[in-house]
């Protein structure tokens, strides 16, 4: 992978996220990297959910620090919406508006002009062969297109950070291949990628790695070093090492 | 006689505003399973794997083409099948705010039998879930509901078993347990029919089909598939993987390389050798190189089979 | 059989763990309650009333005592014109006014008759036409200390009801809120619960399985069934008990009425989840398909008397209309089945036809 800008995007220290007497989020604590791949992994109940919405700014943290792109998470959430990108599978566009009009609605949300959205969308259209479904209804393209664009559409403020939640979920092969080059070409460019995903080989494209296990950070290290240190062959094996011992099987 | 029959089977939706454009979910459809056979069938979303199980399991009618299961019509006898199969839709389907314990009994109910009756057949499964049994099934986590969705799917003692995406988010770990639990299913001689668009999945079927918008790439055993992958094959590293992926793309002799996981693969042109592509690579200035050959998994047959059929 | 008290088991589960509908399956009785309570009152005590009295002779005040005795009663005022008498009522700090015309007693002496006028404030007719009453038998009361066997005194009342000029009583509301409620536990829950398996995809599975649809449907609606016959129950028990409010004719023509309308209302909810993909959808159609019309063109609130033609035509295939006339005639006037013979039977024809409605349509399969 690309050698790694050293400037912090993300910071987080001993965050907390508490439900009434239950603990989703145990004092978790890392940093992410400018333009690094950083894949979030584990399993469903290990709390991964709770900790990206805590630094999209979407929930408030119990206890802890975190600052994503500068910002306080406690302080400045509103504003750290707006400077991040975000896509997940479940919701990436509308499906009754057409591929231009969704091209437009998000990128007004995040208040670029006019101008800038017709340049910007002409170019995206280009890349990734849609010009002449500019005006087809996103519910009607294949399932890898949409998320193709959805995430270019995630990207096209340009913000520091962009998560990606399971980006990739259900795509064919050869979509997801592609998909992956653009995470590859815009972290290139700078921007940092928070991921998580539940394809294993793809825990292998990211710069460094973090295993959530009962609401905790159970491995944080490079794809090499964690098939390293336990002695794995490939990440599945590596997930699934620490995931056995998990306590915690609830949602 | 064949468990199930697919033949010829093609299903069209209407979509889009005032349902005016036409999306061919299944497109001329062929192939069957063995009595007591693990069978998977292997796509992505979109596929049509859906569609096909709702047309086997009688709820859906195909536009053409006929289908059996255990020898009987799905149009005509669909009352019979309906008696004899055990089916787990998609989403999980069973009811959130029912404990499991009455669910399981619900349908048990429902297909004039008792919990006890076929208890054997579920109890492997059913221990794992059973301290969650008086928990409403809305609050179990995904592992855990696929569990109870299947020990439900299981409970009448079914002569064939359809999953649909069974393992779709859930997590490595559950997934692996879940593929566990099917495979010693196969000792009761039930016939299983899986779809996932997990591929490493396909290698733990008898038999697979893979299937892509509608159309059926291949049908075959795993070991069968992978053999008639007509190329050879890379795996590639270096220190700069995004630079790697540029060299890779520049290089006139290389057919396709494309990501998988922690290497390239790479199919070289007919010539092209694993030395060749070292010095290739060294010369633009690549370090730590590793190049070996590999055998393809059934992704890289996928991949293969779709670019050919495109 | 077993499959069916299963299946409604379950049903029945669904209905008490879901909130929503819980409040609203009890809130529905409570509302009634309210609803009752208020528009049904008995026993009326220290009704405030003002009295006009032109004459002010000894017969007069006579009068006038008793009524300042009586326990129904409270003179709060005592007017001196005609024109007080408006501002009276307006204001709200009177009920009824009694008023003497001039030479009351004069008149009585030599003609042997004389009126007194009772003017009451009818916007809550039943308080009126008590109010009305208790005046009345006063009036009697004392007409009966003056008679003599020759002497044939009578004292007339005339009576004015301000406000109201249709005497709608409040227990014309009654009715109406009975077929309200029944229609939208029955209709729209039913559509919605049916609706509910298809878009939770439980229908899928229910479906690949031994048990016949017809029997997913039926099992649906017997347990908004009883527990819909177990509302009228409660309705009239209360009626009848609590608030002294009895039910003119047959109760037990009265509940086989009800639960005659209960199916029709049943039959319509699985027609409706024929026709929608959506628990919104349903609800949504329930709503403005069945509430809205059943408010304005049933004769609920609005006498259909009064609609305009076209408005009256289309309150003919409004089936809770024919319910709130029957319920009317039977509990209110006390007729008898003859009377609502052809009621009975347009609401049996809506019932056939909507289930006839509904086995066509009605899938075995998705889609």
């Amino acid at each position: 992978m690309d050698a790694v800008n050293k400037e912090k995007v993300i910071s987080v220290d001993k965050l907390v996220k508490r439900f009434g007497d239950f603990t989703a989020v145990n004092e978790i604590t890392f940093d992410v990297y400018k333009g690094e791949i950083f894949g979030f992994l584990g399993a469903n109940g290990a709390g991964k959910t709770t900790a990206i919405r805590m630094l999209c700014g979407l929930s408030t943290p119990t206890g802890g620090a975190a600052s994503v792109a500068g910002l306080d998470v406690y302080k400045q959430a509103e504003q750290i919406k707006r400077n991040i990108g975000y896509m997940s599978q479940k919701f990436s566009l509308y499906d009754d508006l057409t591929v231009k009009e969704n091209i437009r609605l998000f990128a007004g949300i995040y208040g670029l002009s006019r101008k800038v959205i017709k340049e910007k969308s002409e170019k995206i259209l280009k890349e990734l062969g849609l010009e002449k479904e500019a005006d087809t209804l996103a519910g009607s393209l294949p399932l890898g297109w949409k998320q193709k664009l959805a995430f270019s559409i995630s990207i096209f403020h340009e913000p520091k950070i962009v998560f990606l939640d399971e980006p990739t979920g259900g795509v064919d092969p050869i979509t997801r291949r592609q998909f992956w080059e653009m995470i590859y070409n815009a972290a290139h460019e700078g921007i940092t990628i928070f991921v998580t995903t539940h394809y294993m080989d793809e825990a292998e494209y990211c710069n460094r790695v973090t295993i959530m296990v009962d609401g905790q950070i159970a491995a944080l290290d490079s794809p090499k070093a964690l098939k390293e240190q336990y002695k794995s062959a490939s990440m599945d094996e590596v997930f699934y090492q620490l995931a056995r011992k998990a306590t915690r099987k609830g949602d | 006689m064949s468990a199930i029959t697919v033949e010829h089977i093609t299903k069209t939706y209407a979509q889009g505003n005032a349902k005016k454009t036409k999306v061919v979910a299944l497109n001329d459809i062929s192939f069957s399973v063995e009595q007591g056979q693990l069978f998977g069938l292997i796509g992505p979303d979109g596929a049509g794997k859906t569609s096909l199980f709702r047309i086997l399991t009688t709820v859906l009618l195909a536009d053409k083409g006929n289908a059996a299961v255990d020898g009987l019509d799905v149009v005509k006898d669909y009352r019979k099948i309906r008696n004899i199969v055990g089916y787990m839709p998609g989403r999980f389907s069973l009811y959130q705010d029912l404990t499991v314990e009455e669910n399981l009994n619900f349908f048990a109910t429902i297909f004039h039998t008792t919990v006890k009756k076929n208890y054997d057949l579920i109890h492997d499964i059913y221990i794992q879930i059973e301290p969650f049994k008086k928990r409403k099934a809305g609050a179990l986590s995904g592992g855990m509901k696929q569990k109870l969705a299947l020990c439900c799917a299981l409970i009448h003692k079914p002569k064939v078993l359809f999953l649909d995406e069974p393992t779709t988010g859930v997590d490595p770990v559950s997934r692996r347990d879940f593929w566990d639990i099917i495979a010693r299913l196969k000792a009761q001689d039930i016939t299983i029919l899986v779809s996932t668009p997990y591929m490493d999945e396909a290698n733990r079927c008898e038999k697979i089909a893979l299937i892509q918008t509608g159309r059926i790439l291949s049908v075959s055993t795993p070991a069968k598939i992978i053999e008639e992958f007509g190329h050879s094959l890379f795996a590639v590293r270096s220190n700069d993987m995004y630079g790697l992926l540029q060299s890779l793309k520049q290089n006139s002799s290389i057919e396709q390389s494309y990501p998988f996981g922690a290497y390239y693969h790479v199919i070289p042109k007919k010539g092209f050798s694993d030395t060749d592509l070292v010095q290739y690579l060294e010369t633009n200035g690549h370090t730590e190189i590793e190049v070996k050959a590999i055998k393809p998994d059934i992704e890289d047959s996928f991949i293969d089979l779709m670019k050919q059929n495109a | 059989m077993k499959q069916l008290f299963s299946f409604v088991r379950k049903e029945f589960y669904h209905i008490f763990r879901d909130k929503r509908t819980m409040i609203m399956l009890l809130g529905m009785p409570v509302i009634q309650l309210i609803l009752f309570g208020f528009a049904v009152t008995n026993e009326i005590r220290n009704s405030s009333i003002a009295i006009l009295d032109k004459s002010n002779d000894i017969a007069t005040q006579k009068i006038t005592e008793r009524f300042r005795a009586s326990k129904y009663f409270n003179v709060k005022e005592v007017l001196h014109s005609e024109s007080d008498i408006q501002n009276a009522f307006r204001s709200g700090k009177v009920k009824m006014v009694v008023v003497f015309p001039q030479n009351f007693n004069n008149d009585l002496s030599h003609t042997n008759s004389a009126q007194i006028q009772l003017i009451a404030d009818a916007s809550d007719l039943n308080t009126a036409t008590t109010l009305i009453n208790y005046a009345s038998n006063i009036i009697m009361e004392y007409q009966s200390t003056i008679l003599d066997a020759d002497i044939p005194y009578r004292i007339n009342t005339n009576i004015r009801m301000l406000y109201n000029p249709q005497l709608r009583s409040a227990y014309d509301f009654v009715p109406g809120v009975m077929g309200l409620i029944l229609m939208l536990i029955s209709a729209m829950m039913t559509s919605v619960a049916i609706v509910k398996e298809k878009e939770l995809g439980t229908m899928e599975i229910l479906l690949v399985s031994p048990i016949k649809p017809f029997l997913i449907i039926i099992s649906k609606v017997i347990p908004y069934l009883i527990l819909s016959l177990i509302n009228i129950l409660s309705v009239l028990l209360l009626s009848v008990f609590l608030l002294n409010v009895p039910v003119a004719g047959s109760v037990w023509l009265l509940m086989g009425e009800s639960t005659l309308f209960i199916i029709t209302s049943l039959s319509l909810g699985i027609t409706i989840s024929t026709v929608t993909q959506s628990q919104q959808a349903a609800m949504l159609i329930s709503l403005m398909g069945l509430m809205l019309p059943t408010i304005l063109l049933s004769g609920f609130i609005f006498p259909i008397d009064n609609l305009p033609y076209l408005l009256r035509l289309l309150s003919n295939i409004v089936p809770v209309r024919w319910y709130i006339g029957i319920v009317r005639s039977v509990m209110i006037k006390g007729t008898g089945f003859g009377t609502v013979m052809n009621e009975t039977i347009i609401l049996i024809g809506f019932t056939v036809v909507f289930i006839l409605i509904s086995l066509r349509r009605f899938k075995i399969r998705l889609e």
